[in-house]
């Protein structure tokens, strides 16, 4: 028998009321879809980080700086394959909201170390050669029209040139790219000695190493051993893998997920609150209903799944058109928050996972009132009329 | 002719906190197929619990029901949901059509429970609605039909799955006299020409007047029994 017609008409008994709530639900859904992208992005960087690549940075401070000279020192350490490294440059492109990440590194060095990313041999050898060179991500240079042989301005925040121009200017002479789809660099790469040569302070310092080890399954015991070279020197390191330092990284604005997941529980508990009430409303007005409907020879399971299903329906309608919106602006949303969420993608994983909590939520939601409208009696509910 | 309903021996009590009532005490009744009976009393006489009793909907304290050749005392909840679906259509004082169905739907209701196809089952509500005159309001919604209009709807959804036995609960005592008259008629004319056994409560001794059988009850009991 089907009943989602039954469902669907109950539902609209009172239209005005089942559209409010329909419409709470889709702006719950709607913002579940995007908290979980913005989740997921974050998350995202970390999982394809590299398994045999280990990050090297201050014990206490990612912001305190390291001695280049720990370099040496970490490519002697037994299991370590290569080492470079890297700093954080800060400043942005023309306006403040052109931000995206800039490292000064050695450019041979900072390629084998991300075997992942592809650049064409010529523009990494004018990379190498040019003092004021740099490379882009290919998506960042379409993105502002940069063209190999460009003069790219930099405003930085943080170092200023030596005679105090905090203006940087830098010659594009080559874009690189991921080698597999959905691998996007978002990093501004650098020439780390003009940058030391010609910035007002900190020579000779960098911000982490990046180290490759030979046999992944010993990454954790090469880390002990390069954290326990700098061992109550002046400048501790501590050592983790590459996913581990993102995670870090991440946290410094905060748990992203526990504060995503908060929001969320938030707004769900508000949610299922609000379409309880309903739900409790309209079964309470349709008490002489449903009893009409048992009277007719309907079952106490199928008149209680009848309201079961209309809180279902409700919820997994909402939720579906939620995040089905959610979709239609996901590209928009990916294009204004690029420059601090790189990765935004509402992905299949997510709508699964809200059409399961919409189900879940209508079940919720209705298990009181089906249960109720289980046990009816026919003869009290038609007295109620 | 054969008993359809045979009540032996029924007695019923509900329970109001800490009182207990008796409606109906040791009552026997048998009513024939194809009968037209009305049942009438005062007030708290037990006519409606007898009536919910002979339709299912209710269980008596003590005694057995007997109705289309079960006895409905033996049934349990399902069976009894499955039973009256199969042999009994209600119509109430209030006709209890769900508004936000067209009369179309609300007919269609009680065939949801059958096997057949969606086609199947408009095609046979509208032949519903057409034997109580309604085929051209298939599409409205109860809101948008006088009262009368509204209880053809109900007659035409207590038909549609060709019942055995039609359980009427003042199905004229929100209605005035005209329309009253036109639904008593349309009860008539289903007895006399469907053949379908028809039990009504009523007040109105005019309405009763359009049975074949008049039966009193007061106290619980049957007093007395009329040919009309």
């Amino acid at each position: 028998m089907n009943l989602l017609p039954l469902m669907w008409a109950g539902l609209f008994r009172r239209r005005t009321r089942t559209v409010l709530t329909l419409f709470s639900i889709i702006v719950a859904f709607l913002l579940f879809g995007l908290l979980r992208s913005i989740a997921n992005a974050f998350a995202g960087g970390i999982d394809v980080a590299g398994v045999d690549r280990l990050i090297v940075q201050p014990k206490y401070s990612v912001i305190d700086p390291l001695p280049i000279s720990h370099l040496n020192v970490i490519r002697t350490v037994a299991g370590v394959a290569s080492a470079t490294h890297a700093d954080w440059f800060g400043g942005f492109y023309q306006e403040r909201r052109n931000f995206f990440p800039k490292y000064p590194v050695r450019p041979d060095e900072w390629f084998q170390a991300y075997p992942e990313y592809q650049i064409d041999p010529a523009q990494l050898r004018a990379f190498e050669t040019t003092r004021t060179g740099v490379v882009a991500p290919a998506e960042l240079a379409v993105r502002f029209g940069w063209s190999i042989g460009d003069k790219i301005p930099i405003e930085a925040d943080i170092y200023p040139q030596r005679d105090g121009n905090r203006l940087w200017e830098f010659d594009l002479v080559g874009t690189y790219e991921g080698r597999a789809s959905g691998l996007t660099p978002t990093e501004f790469l650098m020439n780390y000695d003009y940058f030391d040569e010609a910035r007002q302070f900190g020579q000779g310092e960098v911000g982490w190493f990046v180290v490759r080890v030979e046999d992944p399954a010993k990454a954790a015991e090469v880390a002990s051993a390069i954290d326990a070279q700098f061992a109550n020197s002046s400048n501790e390191t501590r050592t983790a893998t590459e996913a581990e330092f993102q995670r870090q990284f991440a946290n410094q604005i905060g748990d992203i997920g526990l504060m995503m997941g908060g929001i969320l529980a938030a707004v769900f508990f508000t949610i299922v609150l609000l379409t309880g009430n309903t739900m409790a409303q309209a079964f309470r007005e349709r008490i002489p209903e449903l009893a009409v409907l048992k009277t007719l020879g309907f079952s106490d399971a199928r008149v209680a799944l009848l309201v079961l299903g209309e809180a279902v329906l409700l919820c997994v309608v909402g939720g579906a058109l939620g995040l089905g919106i959610m979709a239609l602006l996901a590209n928009g949303v990916a294009q204004a928050i690029k420059d601090i969420v790189p990765e935004f993608e509402l992905i299949w994983q997510t709508v699964a996972a809200g059409l399961l909590i919409a189900a879940v939520m209508g079940v919720l939601v209705g298990a009181v009132p089906a249960t109720t409208a289980r046990r009816l009696r026919i003869v009290d509910a038609l007295r109620e009329r | 002719m054969a008993a359809i309903v045979t009540v032996a021996k029924v007695s019923k009590n509900y329970t109001r906190g800490k009182q207990t009532v008796e409606v109906l005490h040791d009552l026997d009744l048998s009513i024939e197929a194809g009968d037209f009976v009305a049942l009438m009393g005062p007030s708290g006489s037990g006519k409606t619990t007898l009536l919910n009793l002979i339709g299912g909907l209710d269980q008596p304290t003590a005694g057995s029901i007997e109705v289309a050749g079960r006895k409905l005392e033996t049934l349990g909840g399902r069976e009894l949901a499955k039973w009256r679906a199969q042999h009994i259509g209600f119509v109430f004082q209030f006709y209890n059509l769900l508004p936000v169905l067209s009369a179309q739907r609300n007919v269609e209701l009680p065939l949801l429970l059958t096997k057949l196809n969606g086609a199947q089952r408009k095609k046979n509500a509208a032949t519903a609605l057409a034997i109580v005159g309604l085929e051209d309001r298939a599409s409205h919604k109860p809101g948008e039909l006088s009262g009368g209009q509204q209880q053809r709807v109900a007659i035409a959804r207590a038909l549609v799955a060709d019942p055995t036995l039609l359980v009427c609960d003042e199905p004229t005592g929100d209605l005035d006299r005209d329309t009253a008259d036109e639904i008593l008629d349309l009860l008539a004319l289903l007895n006399r020409e469907h053949g379908k056994t028809v039990i009504m409560v009523t007040h109105d001794p005019k309405a009763a007047d359009h049975a074949r059988h008049v039966l009193h009850l007061d106290k619980g009991q049957l007093v007395a029994e009329a040919r009309t």
